[in-house]
């Protein structure tokens, strides 16, 4: 037949599990310095989180004047306001912090008199694009809905798995997907990525690929599991792993192209989205491989008997698709 | 797995044909979609899918009803209407009546006096609560008596709430007449928990107006205007005149207790009146008081401005009336309108808004097709590459999942947002993975020395049951992020389930047909993958 690429070769035979000594404490690693670096640098939480007022401006003109936007938008007197550049020399970003003012209501009124006065000033000579205004209230809700979001998504899987397969698997699961989490928002931090609601969805959705490749390899451990009884846990989940090997580089390079195509072309608005997908993709292809398979070893899974629904296969694996034990098994 | 009977084909062939027909007119603009479907019978499905706030722009604004103001307008009423019943029933306080956060205390030391009063007293609270079983025994307002005749009366959490929601139902009217007075845009107006409302217009991109109209704290009272001498006054601007009128603090009845309110002509005399109508509580009120004061001056006061003050000529005690004067048509249109719309039975804040312009907005639909393109292209290229003649079907396939995708987001009704186009094209790229996993499977039963048709089988076979659980756990996340998330990321979870619905779907039958078709075409002895 004609030429096909192979990204994997047919009979690859890495002995993934063996660098499960050099994956787990990388990924502590990384995971303390996101840590760190979350306390340090701080999240650049948008006014989803924070509360404030957004407006985007277009100039009727050909280009933004950014210093007299600053210069006139900071004359106003609400605090200091954050005007940046948005995608071309034409649009201007600025952020309001949240008003302060006794009460909520009072707050939000203030905060309402920030729209109406930054329309005055600069209504003849942009066109307002976007305005954003979120309230205090909201704010906090957003936070503690988008929190709530997160954890209930993780118990609904943690208990679909553990029904579907072996308490480990879901452990497993569970663990490898709080990894990818803890180095999402890492990458949040570094990047100082704005992080808004837009961003929890990035989130689930990196919970939601991570998880479907964590599912794959498991589905292939526990079939692995059933058929090869002799054989070490080590050498089982190295079988599993090389043998969807194939499937989860492709899957991971077509979604990468797409979510590629989404940061390029996709607009200023979403780029911060596609941007953390990306990093998604390949933090949780890394960690279905390199964290929940050989974290399976740790939660002492049982081989052989332990594995339910032991359909009598012939327990002799095929002649050329033995494993050498991992070295440092 | 590979044999599919006849049957099962054309279901399949219908479901996917059905699925592209209504997510046909998705894919055509505004113009073609007109021209097209103007020849078309109408059964023809010509709905697309409707494009959220952020692509097609307007404004989203999210009210809350000012609790504390609330409060304080229930108790001043409290309070009016305490000093009312002791009139009435002709008790002298010691002191007077003291606000308390929540209600009104106040001392009677007379036991005879206490026991006329209390049973009117205690009229004052209704029972509140689920009416469903009978009366639950709560009550509005808890009442508590010491024995040395100090009475507090203060509205209980039920009542509260209870006053809430009512609040929350006229607010909700108000605003739809409000905003459909001049209106050719089509506005939603959704009630969101219990005192917050969701206002969206779409098309509307300086929502100033808007929310001058809905933060009007636009308050209807009928009050006395106040005769020479009296206690406990407040002066007010007359809106017309711009003459400030002298007028009692005390509230006959408010805004909330009117029910209609209407311009028509006087059948007598032929000239413009309003005419209005009174709920039973309203009516009462305003029959004590017209009764009381027939010849005074009746002060019909809005946001603090007096915009009428007609002299009562007879005691109106059916509970509707009518104001006449020297009105013009339109002014009693107006003051009929103001009278029916202009009054908010609490005052709103704005908690939330975001407008998108409608440049931003095909800016955004721009950007996301283009992306779209793109994205189909990549991974066409991809499959293709490693594929070859498998990757063109899993590339059909894939078009067809985004087509039954389409479809199903217009027929449910669903919005499309700027994060729902992100989770289209998330699908594309996680679509694709339903054919891959089939592809490896079969291949990795072909290099064990399988037959075509075997390795084909048991490939598909165990691939799918992966493909069920993959997705399966995905969707979970999905439908937690449709029930915590707002708005846009709502749309997101609503494409992402939706999306792995079809992919799903579009795995297990169509391409199932595509290469069985294929398999009966050229009957290989060994697939090669």
């Amino acid at each position: 037949m004609a030429f096909r690429l192979r990204f994997i070769k047919d009979d690859t035979k890495f002995p993934f599990m063996g660098f499960r000594s050099v994956s787990f404490p990388l990924s502590a690693l990384l995971s303390v310095l996101t840590v760190l670096a979350f306390f340090s640098f701080g999240v650049n939480f948008g006014i989803d989180f924070k509360g404030g007022t957004l407006v985007e401006l277009q100039a009727k003109g050909s280009v933004a004047n950014i210093s007299s936007v600053r210069e006139r938008s900071n004359a106003l007197g609400f605090g200091s306001i954050e005007v940046a550049e948005f995608g071309s020399p034409r649009e201007l970003l600025l952020r309001v912090e949240l008003q302060t003012a006794p009460t909520t209501a009072e707050q939000e009124r203030a905060q309402q008199n920030v729209v109406t006065k930054l329309r005055e000033t600069f209504g003849n000579d942009y066109e307002f694009r976007r305005v954003e205004v979120v309230g205090p209230r909201v704010s906090g809700e957003l936070v503690q809905n988008g929190t709530i979001g997160v954890i209930f998504g993780i118990i609904g899987v943690l208990i679909y798995l553990w029904f579907r397969f072996e308490w480990q698997f879901a452990v497993g699961a569970v663990i490898a997907t709080l990894h990818d989490i803890v180095l999402t928002i890492g990458f949040f931090v570094v990047m100082q990525l704005t992080f808004d609601m837009t961003s929890i969805a990035v989130i689930l959705t990196i919970l939601g690929y991570s998880l479907n490749d964590t599912v794959v390899v498991y589905d292939r451990i526990r079939e692995m599991l059933r058929k090869y009884k002799k054989l070490s846990l080590t050498d089982v989940i190295d079988i599993a792993v090389n043998a969807t090997l194939s499937r989860t580089v492709i899957t991971a390079t077509t979604t990468f192209l797409a979510m590629l195509a989404m940061a390029i072309f996709g607009g200023e608005v979403l780029r911060s989205f596609s941007l953390a997908m990306l990093f998604g993709i390949v933090i949780g292809t890394y960690s279905s491989i390199f964290i929940a398979a050989p974290i399976l070893i740790y939660l002492g899974l049982k081989t052989g008997g332990g594995i339910k629904g032991d359909k009598d296969e012939d327990a002799k694996p095929f002649p050329g698709k033995v494993l050498a034990p991992a070295s440092r098994a | 797995m590979m044999r599919i009977s006849r049957i099962k084909t054309i279901l399949i062939l219908l479901a996917t044909f059905i699925g592209c027909m209504l997510a046909l007119p998705s894919l055509m603009n505004e113009s073609t979609r007109k021209s097209v479907f103007g020849m078309l019978p109408s059964w023809v499905p010509q709905k697309a899918v409707s494009l959220g706030l952020d692509l097609q722009g307007g404004a989203h604004v999210l009210l809350e009803i000012d609790k504390p103001d609330l409060i304080r307008s229930m108790t001043t009423q409290l309070r009016d209407d305490v000093r009312r019943v002791l009139r009435e029933q002709r008790v002298v306080l010691q002191g007077g009546i003291a606000m308390q956060p929540r209600g009104v205390q106040f001392r009677i030391t007379q036991a005879d006096d206490r026991a006329r009063a209390m049973p009117k007293l205690r009229e004052l609270s209704l029972p509140v609560g689920q009416q469903l079983f009978g009366p639950t025994g709560n009550q509005s307002i808890d009442i508590t008596e010491t024995p040395d005749g100090q009475i507090t009366m203060a509205y209980s959490e039920l009542g509260l709430n209870e006053r809430i929601r009512r609040v929350g139902q006229q607010t909700i009217e108000v605003i739809e007449r409000r905003i459909n007075i001049d209106g050719t845009k089509e506005p939603s107006i959704q009630r969101q928990g219990l005192d917050r409302i969701l206002v969206q217009v779409p098309g509307l991109t300086d929502p100033q107006q808007l929310k001058e109209r809905l933060g009007r704290t636009a308050k209807l009272q009928f009050r006395f205007v106040a005769e020479a001498g009296a206690a406990d006054t407040e002066q007010m601007r007359n809106r017309d005149s711009g003459q400030m009128i002298s007028v009692e603090r005390s509230v006959i009845t408010e805004g909330e207790d009117l029910i209609d309110a209407q311009a028509s002509f006087d059948q007598r005399t032929g000239q413009p009146i309003v005419s209005f109508r009174f709920n039973i509580r309203g009516a009462q009120r305003f029959g004590d008081a017209t009764t009381r004061g027939v010849g005074r001056q009746l002060a019909i006061v809005l946001d603090n401005e007096v915009i009428s003050a007609p002299v009562v000529q007879t005691p109106i005690t059916g509970g509707s009336g009518q104001i006449s004067g020297s009105f013009t048509v339109e002014q009693v249109n107006s003051l009929s309108l103001l009278l029916r719309a202009g009054a908010l039975p609490a005052k709103l804040s704005i908690i939330e808004e975001r407008t998108v312009g409608a440049g931003l907005g095909a800016d955004s639909i721009q950007a996301g097709l283009m992306a779209s393109y793109l994205a189909t292209a990549l991974v066409a290229v991809f499959m293709i590459v490693t594929y070859g003649f498998f990757g063109v079907v899993a590339i059909i396939a894939v078009t067809f999942n985004v087509l039954l995708l389409l479809g199903l987001l217009s027929v449910i009704g669903a919005t499309l947002t700027l994060p729902g186009i992100a989770g289209i094209v998330l699908t594309v790229g996680m679509a694709v993975d339903a054919n891959v996993l089939i592809y490896e499977r079969v291949r990795e039963e072909a290099r064990m020395g399988r037959s075509a048709i075997s390795s084909l089988d048991a490939g598909f076979e165990r691939a799918l049951s992966t493909i069920v659980d993959a997705n399966l756990t995905t969707l979970i996340a999905a439908i937690v992020l449709f029930f915590l998330g707002s708005g846009p990321v709502r749309g997101f979870a609503v494409t992402l389930s939706l999306g792995i619905f079809t992919t799903v779907f579009t795995a297990f039958t169509l391409s199932r047909l595509m290469i069985a078709t294929w398999y009966r075409w050229r009957r290989p002895s060994k697939v090669e993958i």
